[in-house]
């Protein structure tokens, strides 16, 4: 099992009556709400939980990228990944991901990730998402109908753009480039990728195509990702793929850990339900531009199937949060059986795992994310045994990586001879 | 009545559906963002005097999605194969907010090729002092509100024969937004904006522009840049008409058209 330490990085002072006041979480977020003075401390203490991870033994870490959203506040999840990189040095940092359509030129994402795996000694996991249709149609402008082919188109060039050892000509749609000539080029190459998808079957062909892990970034928690993930591995088998690791599966999975199931619920109640009631109300208009799916995508029912009901999840009790599977909450040996029916349930290798809800202040998130580390993570590692040597879908770093120097003082600076 | 009957035509690009119907003057049209049905009532009494040819965009009813059209020009030059398939020499050109826009684009573009053009409240330009509101960020229930002068009558145009809560409805009408919209999203999405502005000066046609007075989508200072725009063209204004102005005023809108000769 891989288990990756996944912040969304929320603005953690949204008023009470954010629902009532507010038309939207994202998109046209009220600018007033944001306090950069304040963003200060929340980006640092953000980084502080991500390092913390790292060092309680987590396989990964990981950012993603929004825009114009305050549950999400890394419109360049490659800066949160560079700034963790030189003191987060066990833990796989991965970008789950640069939405590739939204680069311009594309090879900029080539370049990063590049830099990235190389600076970490080729701890990069990559992701690589279409993007959500508020953060690629309405808040970059991206045209949803143009948005899968310019993707596509991106991917390729990205790709070939790792590959190639000679400068090459790219005569795209979308982008024309003389002399592509990526400098630096990856550790890993290329470095293992991950899809954050929505149930649609060409990402499910798309992943096994290219042996892309699959992953499914919910917030409606397991139970309702059952269908979803079933489709894939029904596809998987319907096209007679060699193996059904559970590697090629990932999941996003909102964890509490305390001592007991009530302790769990006194601590963190407040900020699950900041959570579901003000991070995620988001205008219905901006949910999906027309377009923007495709019409296989639409007719195969998908949407009504898959699309969780926030507005239901917003009001819901801890009890039905936990019941209805939105929330893992309780005493390290609740959390486990759940995380088993969820492992097992799903047939899921890679977990990202939602330790910091809402605005959970640092200790706390701190508190349940040491329990998960050492009460409950090490008895989930083998639920695949059988998959052991499965090394596709994860980072392979350098065996000897370098140290980074002491941080400087004036001191140490001209060698102690003041 | 005469009615209009549904023919399908191969262009380059796409099979495209067509209404046609009447009788008279050859008059092309092409329709806005919402579509157009064999039963639109402005069709229906434009073919009382007019020989009408109305082509559905590809991605509206049963005309082809089209993945090759992608870009204004290629909505322009569609445009044109589609009046060249029907064998039509210099019709009227009438086009309605997404449709003007391709119609005046189809004028600025080869300027010789047309010489009557009607504009309803076309798209195409964009003005920062009167930002149009964002339709593609809008839910169905929003949009009777800045497309009708009035309001609640337009909404009930709009949900005429609509059952929401029945699921393949639904379904049927999410394909529909979504090959539809998806299709005008590539010249409309996010701002109806192609450059239009700087072609303009090409178009030679004697032009009219017909808006309605209580447009809230493209509100009159839009007609008033069309009219800058276009050397020697009319801005006809139409009382108690939104940006849906042939349904609403349906008798002065075709009383405008007629000014063409």
């Amino acid at each position: 099992m891989k288990f990756t330490w996944f912040n969304l990085m929320p603005w953690p002072h949204l008023p009470a009556d954010f629902r009532k006041k507010h038309r939207s979480v994202w998109v046209d977020i009220d600018a007033k709400l944001y306090d950069p003075v304040k963003g200060h401390d929340v980006y640092n203490q953000y980084l502080d939980m991500l390092e913390y991870a790292d060092a309680m033994g987590y396989d990964g870490i990981g950012v993603n990228e929004h825009h114009q959203n305050a549950y999400g506040l890394m419109p360049s999840p490659n800066i949160m990944a560079a700034a963790i990189s030189r003191r987060a040095l066990n833990a796989a940092v991965v970008v789950l991901g640069n939405s590739l359509s939204l680069y311009n030129p594309p090879i900029r994402v080539a370049e990063e990730f590049a830099m990235l795996d190389v600076i970490t000694g080729g701890r990069l996991v990559a992701g690589f998402p279409v993007g959500t249709s508020m953060d690629t149609n309405f808040c970059y402008g991206d045209i949803p109908a143009l948005t899968r082919e310019r993707y596509q188109e991106a991917h390729d060039l990205i790709r070939k753009a790792w590959r190639e050892t000679e400068p090459f000509a790219w005569n795209g749609r979308y982008t024309k480039l003389r002399h592509v000539n990526t400098w630096p080029k990856p550790i890993q190459n290329p470095p293992p990728i991950h899809i954050p998808g929505g149930g649609s079957v060409e990402t499910y062909d798309f992943c096994l195509d290219n042996v892309y892990s699959y992953s499914y970034l919910s917030f409606s928690g397991y139970i309702r990702a059952k269908a979803l993930l079933q489709g894939y591995w029904d596809r998987l088998a319907e096209r007679n793929e060699p193996d059904a690791s559970p590697y090629r599966a990932g999941f996003a999975q909102t964890i509490c850990v305390a001592e007991t199931d009530a302790q769990a619920e006194e601590l963190y109640s407040e900020h699950v339900n900041y959570f579901f009631n003000r991070c995620l109300h988001i205008a219905p208009g901006f949910a999906d531009a027309p377009g923007y799916r495709t019409i296989k995508t639409i007719k195969s029912g998908a949407l009504s199937q898959f699309s969780p009901n926030f507005e239901e999840a917003a009001h819901m009790s801890w009890k039905d949060l936990v019941e209805g599977g939105f929330i893992i909450a309780g005493s390290p040996d609740t959390v486990r059986e759940r995380m088993e029916d969820l492992i097992k349930g799903l047939r899921v290798g890679n977990i990202f795992c939602l330790m910091h809800v809402g605005d959970m202040p640092l200790e706390k998130t701190k508190y349940s994310t040491r329990l998960f580390a050492e009460k409950v993570m090490p008895r989930l590692r083998n639920m695949w045994p059988e998959y052991d040597n499965d090394t596709r879908f994860w980072c392979q770093p350098l065996a000897k990586r370098a140290t980074p120097g002491p941080v400087s003082d004036y001191n140490a600076a001209i060698g102690g001879n003041r | 009545m005469t009615a209009l009957c549904l023919n399908k035509i191969k262009t380059h690009h796409a099979v495209v559906d067509v209404l046609s119907g009447g009788n008279g003057p050859d008059l092309f049209f092409l329709h806005g963002a919402g579509g157009v049905t064999a039963e639109d009532p402005f069709l229906t009494a434009l073919a009382q005097k007019y020989r009408v040819h109305a082509p559905l965009v590809p991605g509206y009813g049963a005309s082809d999605e089209c993945e090759s059209i992608r870009t204004m020009l290629d909505f322009t030059l569609h445009s044109y194969d589609v009046m060249d398939a029907l064998g039509l020499r210099k019709p009227i050109v009438v086009g309605h907010s997404m449709g003007g826009m391709m119609a005046a684009e189809m004028a600025a573009i080869a300027p010789h090729d047309i010489d009557r053009l009607c504009l309803l409240c076309p798209a195409g330009l964009w003005l920062d002092e009167y930002p149009m509101p964002d339709i593609f960020s809008m839910v169905p229930y929003e949009l009777p509100a800045v497309l009708f002068h009035d309001v609640e009558a337009g909404a009930a145009m709009m949900t005429a024969g609509a059952d929401f809560s029945d699921l393949t409805f639904l379904q049927n009408f999410l394909v529909q937004n979504a090959r539809q919209l998806g299709m005008a999203g590539k010249i409309l999405f996010p701002i109806a904006d192609r450059g239009l502005s700087e072609r303009l000066y090409r178009i030679r046609a004697k032009t009219l522009l017909v808006w309605g007075a209580s447009d809230r989508l493209t509100p009159l200072p839009y007609g008033e840049a069309f009219k800058k725009g276009i050397a020697g063209c009319e801005l006809i204004v139409i009382e108690k008409a939104g940006h849906m102005l042939p349904l609403e005023q349906t008798d002065a809108v075709i009383r405008a058209i007629d000014r063409l000769g």
